[in-house]
């Protein structure tokens, strides 16, 4: 047993639980005074359902023994109970740092749905979709040993290159994008969407949860090498150059589009490229993370308009940032992988087209399977308890109609 | 007597304030104000999305004088609060019944 990669794994399993926190501060900044409350409600509740979901069946799910590289056995280890019996540090942390992941994974979602979701609703869909969405599709890309349905070697590319997915491009950052867009037109667009200012109430609130995301996502990317080793030393050292050039490319777009380099701008750019470097970290040499990162904020600061032209209201850009510099990471792989580091060579470096297929085609299953159950939950949820508050909820605020508080004393 | 009110740029309001004790005015009331003139509001631009301010934040400056001394007050006021710019502000003057002063029960020019 080696003392150094647990201590490394403990580490960073705090580390990724901070983000949900940061999360809230970040998502809770950009949203309007009277809905901050909720908003960041939704990551502190998704702690509490997560953690839930995670120890009955998500592990189980997950990590236990494969059904037909599908899911891995809803029975495997109700409550845990097995592995902490075990007395093995490694897997019993290891299950603690998948708890957190499955977490964050969807409180990402919330960003979406700002002012106007039924907190029970919301909880309730937490649950289920860590159960039912996050923890299969985690499954197929880390389970059993890498060996599940999108694994490198798995039954779906069995001689083929790849697919890699370090850290969760596609199980954590398409998957939370796509879910976030299919709640979003489920929920339709928020009274006065397009037309009123809903401008963030407390900047410096996403700058400080910027920062601690950044920090937590080092846990993220450098404890998914599961050791403290070379992998984690260059996942490190690729997560920040990314987030670092992602505020570059974005406040490149901001300057030369709307005139000013926005502080908004800059915590965006950092989420930006440090979702992009994601499932890459492991794959690509420094000039890669650079680009990564650099056109990760380009494309996430041009996406987050689309918002508008196609009216739908992803209130705080879950897909302009999740989905689309998830993707853009997932497919860099099989662009810039430098082939030294980690397993397959790119298309620029000598590889073939074939890794970025195989990429295109994991990023895929992930979106189809994503939307179609995230819509059924979704749809289940609509017809029974209902998502939506009233519409008086909504503009007097869904902070004080469902929590009974209100975050300052004169909010709009 | 006379009740001189000034809606001015915040920024400007420790000059003005200077102003008016060279003036030999003894008392001040100053206030936070939101509102518009022929600058309008301005344009904030989040993450792309343009919206527009229509009130823009102001300081009033509420100031009670002895009639004769108001247009001194009023220059004062101007001299100290104008940048040139647009968006500056107003001054204005009204006509005042009474004033008492609370802690003696004075009322009138006594109570300034």
């Amino acid at each position: 047993m080696d003392s150094g990669n647990i201590a490394w794994l403990l580490t960073s399993a705090s580390l990724v639980l901070l983000m949900t926190p940061a999360l809230a501060l970040f998502y809770g900044g950009m949203s309007r005074g009277k809905s901050v409350l909720n908003m960041m409600m939704m990551s502190f509740g998704a702690m509490g359902v997560g953690v839930l979901a995670w120890i009955t069946f998500g592990y189980s799910i997950s990590a236990g023994d494969t059904m037909n590289d599908i899911i891995g056995d809803p029975f495997y280890d109700f409550g845990l109970a097995d592995t902490m019996a075990s007395g093995d540090a490694m897997g019993i942390i290891s299950a603690g740092f998948g708890a957190t992941f499955a977490i964050i994974t969807v409180a990402l979602i919330s960003g979406s749905v700002a002012d106007r979701m039924k907190f029970s609703a919301w909880l309730l869909f937490a649950f289920l979709w860590v159960i039912f969405v996050y923890s299969p599709v985690s499954h197929w890309v880390w389970g059993d040993g890498f060996a599940a349905l999108l694994g490198p070697d798995g039954p779906l590319f069995e001689s083929l290159p790849g697919p890699y997915d370090f850290a969760g491009g596609t199980v954590v950052h398409i998957n939370a994008g796509v879910a976030g867009l299919v709640l979003a037109l489920l929920l339709g667009v928020r009274k006065g969407f397009g037309k009123e200012p809903m401008r963030p109430h407390n900047l410096p609130f996403v700058m400080l949860g910027a920062a601690l995301l950044w920090f937590g996502w080092f846990g993220f990317n450098a404890g998914s090498a599961f050791a403290a080793d070379g992998f984690a030393a260059t996942a490190w050292v690729n997560t920040t150059i990314a987030a670092g050039i992602g505020i570059l490319g974005w406040l490149v777009v901001e300057k030369i589009r709307d005139g000013k380099a926005t502080s908004l701008g800059a915590a965006s750019g950092v989420v930006a490229g440090l979702v992009a470097i994601t499932p890459a970290c492991a794959s690509v040499d420094a000039f890669g993370a650079a680009i990564i990162g650099l056109l990760a904020g380009v494309l996430s600061a041009l996406a987050v308009g689309l918002k508008y032209k196609f009216g739908y209201d992803d209130s705080l850009d879950v897909v302009g940032v999740h989905l689309v510099s998830g993707l853009w990471g997932t497919l860099a792989i099989g662009l810039i992988a430098n082939g030294t580091i980690n397993g397959d060579a790119g298309l620029f470096y000598g590889g073939g087209i074939s890794l970025l297929g195989v990429q295109a085609a994991a990023a895929a299953v992930t979106i189809v399977y994503s939307a179609i159950a995230t819509l059924i939950i979704g749809l289940a949820l609509k017809y029974t308890i209902g998502l939506r508050v009233s519409e008086e909820v909504e503009i007097t605020g869904i902070d004080l109609a469902e929590h009974g508080e209100t975050a300052y004393e004169e909010a709009k | 007597m006379k009740l001189v009110t000034a809606i001015i740029q915040p920024h400007r309001t420790d000059e003005v304030r200077a102003a008016l004790e060279a003036a030999g005015v003894k008392g001040v009331t100053v206030s936070e104000a939101a509102g518009y003139g022929r600058q309008k509001g301005h344009t904030e631009v989040y993450r792309g999305a343009e919206y527009t301010v229509d009130l823009v934040p102001k300081a009033r400056m509420e100031v009670l004088v002895d009639d004769a001394d108001a247009a001194t007050v009023t220059e004062a006021i101007v001299s100290a609060a104008q940048t040139g710019k647009i968006g500056d502000g107003k001054v204005w003057t009204v006509t005042v019944d009474d004033v008492a002063r609370v802690r003696t029960g004075e009322h009138g020019p006594d109570a300034l």
